[in-house]
């Protein structure tokens, strides 16, 4: 079984990055529709900030904790909004739940989608089926835990997270919203899907696509 | 004018063949061709994004500040280490509560045109429509803070409160004591059985001016807290929107009002409203808004308010007097008392087309809070 390095976790954030500057006009296509129109601005100035951070970093001798750490921090600093308290929260979790470790099992990138599920929650106090991203890292986070639980390999393991989180996102257009900005729509956020779980769903596909390949 | 009203023809027909597309397909080969045609106009960005005078969308928010601070060298400073954060030269004293506003920018002059000597202390600069991050938060809050303790003050929005209260977080390890107390004056964004859920709007500049007299007259961190939650309860907004914006970094517009459309109620980030319909007449769109507004107040005969007729940024000043007559007429007949009116740019939202209209119910305290002397870089009283 091949282990994750700093250099493979720098360019998992690289992925990330290209893949919501992709995605950019569609989010705030969705964002618009509900809310104020800036997520696919916010989510691309957040991880352009973080390829920038890591691009100085000497990935020799940085261990993968350092990296999430400088990730959130420059993340956060570039963003604020809602996106930057919850993705900071999201990264600084996944650093500590691989403290200590220079390199990166399986069984670790299972923990840090957990725990980016679990830091999202508990910064936004969000709950399921309120229409936000955490309809789609919750269905993630447990998918994957199940996956890895059942003896799947990473890739496989990152699959049924990543499809557990694309349902999850589509699941959010028969949602009413009660948390965030489109709370304040009520009936009229009901078939739209909700701009931070669509990212979040990008996010989990770009981590699938540089960790399994 | 022609093209404008060619590429709209284009991008609906486009929308609407492309939900069409899966019954059709199958029996039309016309409406695929239809589709091609009409994508290929936006491919080739025959769709027009927005005119603005920008260098480049994502340097506007700094290159604004850049320009504030050039006009007004003797009033704004930047705080040391922190471009963001931005602070009053006159305004934090030992033994005073500083008072820290922000939010996201584009609704200038709110936050920062508020940042003086007997208002706001410091104002945390957001990217546009999006919350400061905590660093900038926290370098304002040094900067404002004279022992006394902070009073942290900013519309209710979820990014705004998870950045502050990060904020004041890391600043309860220095031992540096934040209240915070949320504007909530938006009638439209939520019932009134939910008051402490609704966003904070153009009202703000009431509450953050009363608040900052009491900062000023040297009132305790409580008593001050105390001031700003009374102002908040006493202030009420409705908005009206008649045409959208769009954010430097995108050019396109944030929401969809047709061109004989308004919509009661929308919020300053173009948050969808109450009420949507054909656009009326000045009056009677006053009407609409001050009933709900008076509906909630519970006015007596001889009671005395402040009135603030916004706009949202491109409805001119013309419309607001036009406005603020019928406000007036209106206030008059319910025997209310007009002790202040400001009539203006007070929060807006980058070019949207619209206006707001806020009532404070005045009480003795609030009268002297609001008439307490200030001078910000974009705002003064005595």
């Amino acid at each position: 079984m091949q282990q994750i390095t700093t250099p493979q976790l720098v360019k998992m954030f690289d992925a990330i990055t290209d893949a919501l500057s992709a995605d950019k006009d569609r989010l705030c296509a969705l964002d618009g529709a509900i809310g104020d129109a800036d997520h696919g601005v916010a989510m691309e100035l957040g991880f352009n900030a973080v390829r920038i951070a890591l691009s100085t970093i000497d990935t020799s001798t940085t261990e993968p904790t350092t990296v999430f750490n400088l990730a959130a921090k420059s993340f956060l600093n570039a963003v604020g909004a809602s996106s930057g308290p919850l993705y900071a929260t999201a990264l600084l979790r996944a650093g500590a739940a691989v403290k200590g470790k220079a390199l990166l099992a399986d069984s670790d990138v299972v923990h840090i989608v957990q725990a980016m599920a679990k830091g999202i929650q508990e910064r936004g106090k969000a709950e399921p089926g309120e229409k936000t991203m955490i309809d789609a890292w919750q269905p993630a986070s447990r998918a994957i835990e199940t996956a890895h639980a059942d003896g799947l390999d990473l890739v496989q393991c990152l699959e049924a997270a990543l499809s557990a989180a694309r349902d999850g996102a589509e699941a959010t257009k028969t949602m009413i919203a009660t948390k965030g900005r489109s709370a304040r729509l009520g009936d009229r956020s009901l078939g739209h899907m909700d701009p931070g779980a669509a990212s979040a769903v990008t996010i989990i596909a770009a981590i699938k696509s540089a960790l399994a390949g | 004018m022609l093209l404008v009203q060619k590429q709209n023809q284009y991008a609906n027909t486009f929308r609407e063949a492309t939900i069409a597309l899966p019954s059709l397909c199958e029996v039309s080969t016309e409406c695929c061709k239809l589709v091609c045609s009409a994508g290929s106009w936006i491919a080739k960005g025959l769709i027009m994004l927005t005119k603005k005078i920008i260098n480049n969308g994502n340097a506007a928010v700094d290159e604004m500040l850049e320009g504030i601070l050039a006009a007004h060298p003797g009033a704004l400073r930047r705080a040391s280490d922190s471009p963001r954060s931005i602070v009053a030269v006159d305004g934090p004293r030992p033994g005073k509560v500083g008072l820290v506003i922000g939010g996201g920018s584009g609704h200038e002059p709110t936050f920062l045109g508020f940042v003086g000597k007997g208002l706001a202390d410091a104002a945390a600069i957001g990217n546009v429509f999006a919350s400061p991050p905590p660093d900038p938060i926290v370098a304002c809050a040094m900067a404002a803070s004279g022992g006394a303790g902070v009073l942290f003050m900013y519309g209710n929005y979820a990014g705004d409160v998870m950045n502050f209260d990060m904020a004041a977080e890391m600043l309860a390890m220095d031992d540096i004591e934040v209240r915070t107390v949320l504007t909530t004056d938006d009638v439209a964004s939520a019932p009134r059985s939910k008051r402490e859920t609704r966003r904070g709007v153009a009202g703000n500049f009431f509450i953050f001016k009363a608040a900052g007299a009491a900062c000023d007259l040297n009132l305790s961190l409580a008593e001050c807290e105390r001031v700003a939650r009374k102002a908040n309860d006493h202030t009420y907004t409705m908005g009206v929107a008649l045409s959208p914006c769009s954010l430097p970094q995108t050019r396109r517009h944030n929401f969809d009002l047709g061109p004989d459309e308004m919509e009661i109620g929308m919020g300053i980030h173009g948050e969808p409203g109450i009420a949507r319909g054909a656009l009326k007449p000045a009056d009677q769109i006053v009407d609409d808004m001050l009933d709900r507004i008076l509906d909630e107040m519970s006015l007596s005969r001889g009671d005395r308010v402040a009135v603030l007729v916004n706009s949202l940024g491109s409805t001119p000043l013309m419309e607001l007097y036009i406005m603020n007559r019928r406000v007036k007429q209106r206030l008059d007949s319910a025997g209310v008392a007009i002790h202040a009116t400001w009539v203006g740019y007070y929060c807006t939202s980058l070019e949207m087309a619209g206006a707001s209209i806020t009532l404070m119910h005045l009480d003795a305290e609030l009268t002297r809070m609001l008439d307490h002397p200030c001078n910000c870089a974009m705002f003064r009283v005595g």
